[in-house]
């Protein structure tokens, strides 16, 4: 749409030449366009889009921006205040380990175990959601029979018993939380299969002789691709809440690893006095504007991937 | 109707039967055990004779099955921890703080969320629209040990409105004691109400019936609170089964924190104590409510949606 409105001047033969040079060289923007635009339009969804890149740029990179180890205590400098010590800008916990640092680890950490979760979960859904959408039958069964249980299991009670077997630790936290997610997302997949399988595309490609892999890949993807990815942007602050709270309990991530909810979970002695606020305020807020920045970026993307849910938000 | 309920009842046994018998294997393969050294101090004899005594040293399904024959005869046997107590009585003790949380917290979130949700449909893509989406949108997904942690930082150690519970029954206290607990725990609940009600409530205002009650004369305020109201029942629905589940069984988190004695902490500290009678119970009983729950909602469709029909008909 760019070159349509461009300006154009001079005498109306030259115009005329111009705009049909215009009309030559427009191109129809593609899917992937057409949702970026209306991506952009969403102010919040861009400043979701930027907080999700900031903490993902300080996970990535923790080793080399972090100041100090994650682990390093120093007990000459416990309990320092933000900004007493321009060596700590953020103060040092009670065993005068650098919050910053701690602070940058744990969202390296947050972002690996949610990320790793959703990986898990997808993968589930979409193995689980083809089956039993598409041959029907007794994987609907078992499907069905699954959810039923999933969903009768008491989320956190069942993953602090799950943690308790397999012990604390990054792929086992993963494990406990993407282990009774996927069943929503997989009837998901299942209901968009049901839905595409029988449209006269798919028959048409059958009837070409296109094999069942083929159809799954090539026909069926791609049509359930999109509320896929909104429902996972959805799903990410759940985990990563989810491994904040094990943490918090103690049923989560292995010391000396810093994760976010520890560091919550660790000031719950100190809460009697004021002073040592900061060390559990500091972690809420990452976790709080992480998880934020994700669901903007989620709505953002359900308004651009899914024109026809246009503004009706859930 | 009485067919399609005996068939989930059935489904129901399956379902607990399947949790019991996960939880039975989680808990007897889990390190450690209701008596050894750290919970209770007993010589290695003593130790092997209250091992045979509760069955400790047969296999998990073993227990499980001696678990399910008591159990359906009303028997949920004795804690482990506290010598001659049976386990309904401890859980009887401990759930009035939990329901007392429960209820205050959707007594003010549900009636709140549900006007909140209204009044954003109802000045949809306005200003008050966008605030009430994007708070709504906030306390879904911000994470609860971080509302709990601000709430504490804002109200109890800035303001000084309100103190910690002194693990005293909730119903026993002033509501010093339980009013920031439970708006706190009501705050998830008001942003997914509202969410869903104005969805809910977009979705009925776009129908054609309420198009031809405007145009048949109808004022404005007569048509939303008869046509409208009574189809936006729905949606609301979806949302009261796992809420309830939810305010039947504890927020765990809640109740740490505060230091309330309620079932969520109660189950914790039978994790420490490796008091599997009351571990399993608790999960039992958490997993009949939802399931129970999620059967009364379906119940509860075909009596507001006649369009609805139960088992089958896809």
């Amino acid at each position: 749409m760019a070159t349509q409105n461009l300006p154009v001047q001079g005498t109306p033969s030259a115009r005329t030449a111009a705009k049909s040079a215009a009309i030559a060289e427009y191109k129809p923007l593609s899917p992937a366009q057409l949702a970026w635009r209306r991506f952009r339009r969403n102010r919040l969804a861009i400043v979701g889009l930027f907080i999700v890149l900031v903490f993902i740029f300080a996970g990535v990179f923790a080793p080399v921006i972090s100041p100090f180890p994650y682990d390093k205590t120093n007990l000459f400098k416990t309990w320092l205040p933000p900004g007493r010590d321009p060596a700590h800008v953020l103060g040092t916990d009670e065993l005068g380990r650098d919050i910053l640092s701690r602070l940058i680890w744990g969202a390296r950490v947050s972002l690996i175990v949610s990320l790793a979760a959703t990986g898990i979960v997808v993968s589930l859904a979409l193995l689980f959601g083809f089956l039993s959408g598409y041959f029907g039958g007794a994987w609907d069964y078992a499907l069905n029979r699954m959810f039923e249980v999933i969903g009768a299991l008491p989320g956190l009670l069942f993953q602090i018993l799950l943690m308790l077997l397999i012990g604390n630790g990054i792929l086992q936290v993963t494990i406990a939380i993407s282990i009774l997610g996927w069943p929503g997302l997989a009837r998901l997949v299942r209901a968009q299969v049901l839905a595409y399988k029988e449209r006269d595309f798919v028959s048409a490609a059958r009837s070409l002789g296109a094999t069942t892999p083929f159809i799954m890949t090539r026909h069926l993807l791609p049509n359930i691709i999109n509320p896929l990815i909104v429902a996972v942007s959805f799903a990410i602050p759940g985990f990563i809440g989810a491994e904040a709270g094990l943490s918090f309990l103690g049923y989560g991530i292995n010391d000396p690893l810093p994760s976010w909810g520890k560091m919550v979970g660790a000031i719950g002695r100190y809460l009697s006095s004021p002073n040592y606020l900061y060390v559990g305020i500091i972690p809420t807020v990452a976790l709080a504007l992480l998880v934020l920045g994700f669901s903007f970026l989620g709505d953002g993307l359900r308004d651009a991937l899914d024109p026809s849910s246009d503004r009706a938000r859930l | 109707m009485a067919r399609y309920i005996l068939g989930r009842l059935a489904g129901l046994v399956f379902v607990l039967l399947t949790v019991s018998f996960l939880t039975f294997f989680l808990m007897y393969n889990t390190p450690g055990g209701p008596f050894d050294e750290l919970n209770q101090p007993l010589s290695p004899e003593a130790k092997a004779n209250m091992m045979r005594k509760y069955g400790l040293d047969q296999p998990f399904y073993v227990n499980w099955w001696n678990w399910i024959t008591k159990a359906v005869q009303g028997d949920f046997g004795m804690s482990y921890y506290y010598p001659n107590t049976r386990v309904i009585d401890l859980f009887s003790k401990y759930w009035g703080s939990s329901l007392m949380l429960g209820f205050l917290s959707v007594a003010w979130s549900f009636p709140l969320g549900a006007v909140l949700g209204v009044i954003a449909a109802l000045k949809r893509n306005t200003i008050v629209d966008q605030i009430i989406t994007t708070v709504a949108l906030v306390t879904v997904t911000v994470p609860i040990i971080s509302l709990i942690f601000f709430g504490i930082a804002i109200f109890i150690i800035g303001l000084k409105w309100f103190g910690f519970n002194n693990g005293q029954p909730l119903y026993h206290q002033p509501p010093n004691a339980w009013v920031l607990p439970a708006f706190i725990f009501g705050l998830g609940t008001v942003g997914a109400l509202a969410r869903y009600t104005r969805s809910g409530m977009l979705d009925v205002l776009g129908q054609d019936y309420i198009r031809t009650a405007r145009a048949k004369g109808l004022s404005r305020a007569v048509v939303i609170m008869k046509h409208a109201m009574r189809n936006m029942l729905i949606p609301l629905v979806t949302v009261f089964g796992p809420v309830l589940a939810n305010a039947i069984t504890g927020s765990t988190f809640v109740e740490i924190t505060f230091a309330i004695p309620g079932i969520g902490r109660f189950f914790l500290e039978s994790i420490y104590t490796r008091d599997y009678p009351v571990i399993i119970f608790t999960v039992i009983i958490a997993a009949t409510m939802l399931t129970i729950t999620n059967l009364l909602i379906d119940i509860a469709y075909t009596l507001i949606d006649p369009r609805v029909r139960l088992g089958g008909g896809h």
